[in-house]
């Protein structure tokens, strides 16, 4: 690490001693990187670690407090993005930086228009665009509005962006987040292109799968710190996971196999139409029996959400709900007065919902607050007419303690808490209340390494306690390490159901992508709703 | 322009003709009276364009249409000028523009509170340096001459005077408005220009969907936001002089009378779009015309009141700001001031 560029060729990008702090928080700490050119250099690190804000000062988003940046061996300043822009660093950020209204190409345009009328630009650059399309499979419908584009294709343009800003370094944060399979593999054969072509990746990302399957070096940062650079030939996913966190973590959840009993969830038949008149769920049925973990994989936006809300007693508005769903053999109702979230609590339905910051918690209150809410009539809160405001903080210190929740304070309001620690007081909050079903979503999106390892062996015990949990993730390995059974959602279908063990993940991202082991086409080309009916509901 | 924008158009269109048909003088007299009416109204609307296209909300054009109609009459009564009483008038709604970009965009404050404040300011400052300077109660003591601007006639326009349907429109609706009246209502293919075929235009509707898209793109968002506001505060100065040297002969005590807000509420009508504007401020214009024109409805069957008259336009507001005309979106980054994030 931090070794002089070769005196043949200089290295595309050379950090030496970079350092950086927000107030008392040191982000970056005297930092040495060498990225030779022509490769893809993967950046790997737990959140928090500083991978960010690197990236950030790169693209001229921060100034350094000390350090150098070298580009192409010469030293320049990164002042702001324009620099970094002019010196050939694009930039494809996690949350897209597009205008949702824009077409593809106003959105490829903005900031480098040609003069001050947009048609010469304009058609400038749809002649570019379509030869970046042909080069490096890149293709996207130039005047297509993005809000109307998958996630995958605003990706591209992302990357059409920088490309047309003639980059020659390209950085891309956590760029399969929001990915399927398919698109990821897709991604990578776009990078493996551009690289051909003498560009340079930088790639961040948590997943060591992708360090292991793409990169040419890796860098692993830890708390502001770069612990290594090596060779992704000369190392392991172990050794990557182990110098992220400093010390050895169990990739794979130690459990025992599952003692399922009686079943408590029982779904017949779930469909919803929203209030738009799109069908999301389209006959959904599962059980979960007590004592066992059911996981259901599936890209986002297959209808995992819908499924989840109305588990939880609160479907989206407008919407039209049938089908049959009993817990512990008493119907759920799923509409009307019955249907709200406050009962299904009463009923014994645990939640964890998808998006923490939004469903799960309200980020300005404390984090006390934060522990009652859903439970704020229990008694044991409640004085009279009063809250029992200190036995709520009681209540919720010592959750935090046992959640192992940093910082130990439960005044702090949730927003100043860091993603792991959130979904730590959400975990909390719902997992000591005992549920007999716990619905969880997402439980470890944007979650450290260390926080996950912890989740997982709260989720695994809270079975072992004989409750029945359903789990859905868009992250295939924590499906995979946790569930009991696998059910793979596409469309608002189950498309089948595998066991852990049994199947693969090849063969779960067939499925996910709507393609059975029967008909190789996906079924949005066209199997008929009729028909995938009758697709096999799992072999297990 | 979707089917219920369409029927809308046509139905007010529609009641013109028919009027022009029934009572062609009064309908002459009362549509011309509109386009003079909806001038400032339009103008205010289209500073409210630029500045929320930008994602800077604009609730205070009520306050600087009326400083400026304060500080262009005030001016073009002590030169005699109305030109120097519209640079002055522009000057005035720039500067409260710019208290207005400081508070929201500078000190990232609340664009809301900070517009509410601009009003408040605007309508104790003019009373007060009027009470100060002219000792009239508020009131600016009234122009004559070359302190207003005058109607100007078209050239051509005598010539084409009788001939029937040119004739009464040219001559009698578009010729004879004073230059400011023009202005307005050359102001919205220039927007639309500036708007959908310049880069200046691209940006400033980025700024106010994403201003992280222009950020990363390397163009700094102060200052295209401080730009529209400045825009914004053009418009409303001409909207406020026009007002005070245009329509009338000087500043009353809060002459704006909400028309600050009834652009507001155009534009939310017009859902943010330039040709949309027009139509919507024309409504309110024909609106407020009808109700000068006929205090006292006589509809054959019922007397309708003036007082309900008057209120007409303020009753379309509240309909239009209920939504009863679809779902209007604002520009996405609206109201938001612009924070770097990591």
């Amino acid at each position: 690490m931090g070794g002089r560029p070769a005196a043949a060729a200089p290295a595309a990008i050379e950090l030496r001693g970079i350092s950086k702090a927000f107030g008392a928080v040191q982000a970056n700490r005297d930092i040495n990187l060498t990225v030779p050119k022509g490769t893809i250099h993967g950046i790997i690190g737990e959140n928090g670690a500083g991978k960010s804000t690197l990236m950030s000062i790169l693209y001229g988003f921060y100034k350094p407090d000390a350090g150098e940046i070298l580009v192409g061996g010469r030293a320049i300043t990164i002042a702001d993005s324009q620099t970094a822009i002019r010196a050939g660093i694009g930039m494809v950020f996690q949350h897209f930086k597009l205008v949702q209204n824009f077409t593809v190409l106003e959105n490829v345009i903005l900031g480098v228009e040609d003069g001050a009328l947009l048609r010469p630009s304009l058609s400038k650059a749809r002649g570019v665009l379509k030869q970046l399309a042909a080069d490096y499979q890149l293709s996207v419908d130039p005047d297509e509005t993005v809000e109307n584009l998958s996630v995958g294709h605003q990706q591209r343009v992302e990357i059409l962006k920088a490309l047309y800003r003639q980059a020659d370094i390209l950085i891309l944060d956590e760029p399969t987040g929001v990915l399927t399979p398919a698109e990821a593999d897709h991604l990578f054969r776009i990078l493996e292109g551009l690289k051909a072509e003498g560009k340079t990746i930088i790639l961040i990302t948590h997943k060591l799968r992708e360090i292991m399957e793409i990169t040419d070096n890796v860098s692993v940062m830890r708390r502001g710190e770069m612990v290594a650079s090596v060779k992704t030939s000369e190392t392991s996913p172990e050794q990557l996971a182990e110098l992220m966190v400093g010390r050895k973590v169990l990739l794979n959840v130690d459990k025992t196999p599952a003692r399922p009993q009686a079943p408590v969830l029982e779904v017949r038949d779930l469909t919803m139409r929203d209030a738009e008149g799109v069908e999301r769920l389209r006959g959904i049925s599962l059980d979960i029996r007590a004592g066992e973990i059911l996981g259901i994989a599936g890209v986002s936006g297959n209808g995992q959400t819908q499924l989840l809300e109305i588990l939880g007693g609160y479907p989206e508005k407008g919407a039209k709900v049938g089908g049959d769903v009993r817990m512990n053999g008493a119907p759920l109702p799923l509409s009307g007065s019955g249907c709200d979230a406050g009962q299904r609590r009463r009923d014994g339905v645990g939640h964890i919902p998808e998006d923490r910051q939004v469903e799960g918690l309200i980020m300005d209150f404390t984090a006390w607050e934060n522990v009652a809410f859903g439970w704020h009539d229990a008694p044991e809160f409640n004085k009279g007419w009063l809250m029992d405001n200190d036995a709520i903080r009681r209540d919720a210190q010592a959750k935090m303690e046992r959640f192992d929740v940093r910082p130990r304070d439960c005044h702090l309001a949730a927003r100043n808490f860091s993603g792991g620690n959130q979904q730590k007081i959400v975990v909390a909050r719902e997992i000591e209340r005992n549920p007999d079903l716990l619905l969880i979503g997402q439980p470890t999106r944007g979650v450290d390494i260390g926080a996950i390892e912890f989740i997982h062996k709260q989720i695994v015990a809270l079975r072992d306690a004989g409750k029945a949990i359903l789990l859905v993730s868009v992250e295939l390995d924590e499906i995979l390490a946790l569930s009991d059974r696998v059910a793979v959602m596409f469309d608002g279908r189950i498309m089948g159901e595998r066991l852990p063990g049994q199947t693969t993940t090849g063969e779960l991202g067939l499925l996910m992508a709507g393609i059975t082991d029967t008909d190789h086409t996906p079924a949005e080309a066209g199997i008929p709703p009729e028909v995938a009916h009758d697709l096999p509901q799992g072999r297990a | 322009m979707n089917i219920r924008e369409s029927l809308i158009a046509i139905l007010v269109l529609g009641i013109c003709v028919f009027w022009a048909l029934a009572d062609g003088a009064a309908a002459q007299q009362g549509i011309g009276s509109a386009l003079r009416l909806m001038t400032p109204l339009l103008l205010a609307c289209l500073a409210g364009l630029y500045s929320e296209r930008a994602g800077v909300f604009d609730i205070g054009l009520e306050g600087k249409m009326l400083m400026a109609a304060f500080t262009a009459a005030s001016v073009a009564y002590i030169t005699g000028s109305a030109w120097l009483g519209l640079a002055a008038g522009i000057g005035g709604s720039l500067a409260l523009s710019l208290i207005h970009g400081l508070a929201s965009i500078t000190f990232m404050g609340n664009q809301l509170i900070s517009g509410v404040a601009i009003n408040f300011l605007a309508s104790g400052l003019t009373v007060l340096i009027g009470q100060n300077a002219f000792g009239l109660g508020g009131r600016t003591p009234a122009l004559t001459g070359d302190g207003r601007f005058g109607p100007i006639t078209l050239p051509g326009a005598e010539a084409v005077a009788d001939v029937p349907l040119l004739g009464p429109i040219y001559s009698g609706l578009i010729s004879g408005q004073t230059i400011l009246v023009y202005v307005a209502f050359a102001m919205v293919p220039i927007t639309w220009w500036v708007l959908y075929r310049t880069r200046f235009g691209l940006r400033l509707r980025a700024v106010g969907e994403n201003p992280a898209s222009v950020d990363t793109a390397g163009i700094s968002v102060t200052r295209l936001r401080y730009t529209a506001v400045a825009i914004a505060g053009i418009l409303c100065g001409i909207a406020g002089a026009y007002l005070a040297t245009g329509l009338s002969a000087g500043f009353v005590k809060e002459m704006t009378a909400g028309r600050g807000f009834i652009a507001l509420a155009a534009l939310i009508f017009a859902k943010w779009r330039p040709w949309q504007a027009l139509f919507a401020t024309f409504l309110f214009g024909l609106l407020e015309a009808i109700a000068n024109l006929y205090p006292n409805l006589d509809l054959g069957i019922v007397v309708v009141p003036s007082m309900f008259m008057n209120a007409l336009p303020y009753i379309l507001t509240v309909i239009i700001l209920a939504g009863f005309v679809g779902r209007a979106i604002p520009p996405r980054a609206g109201g938001e001031p612009y924070v770097k994030e990591r």
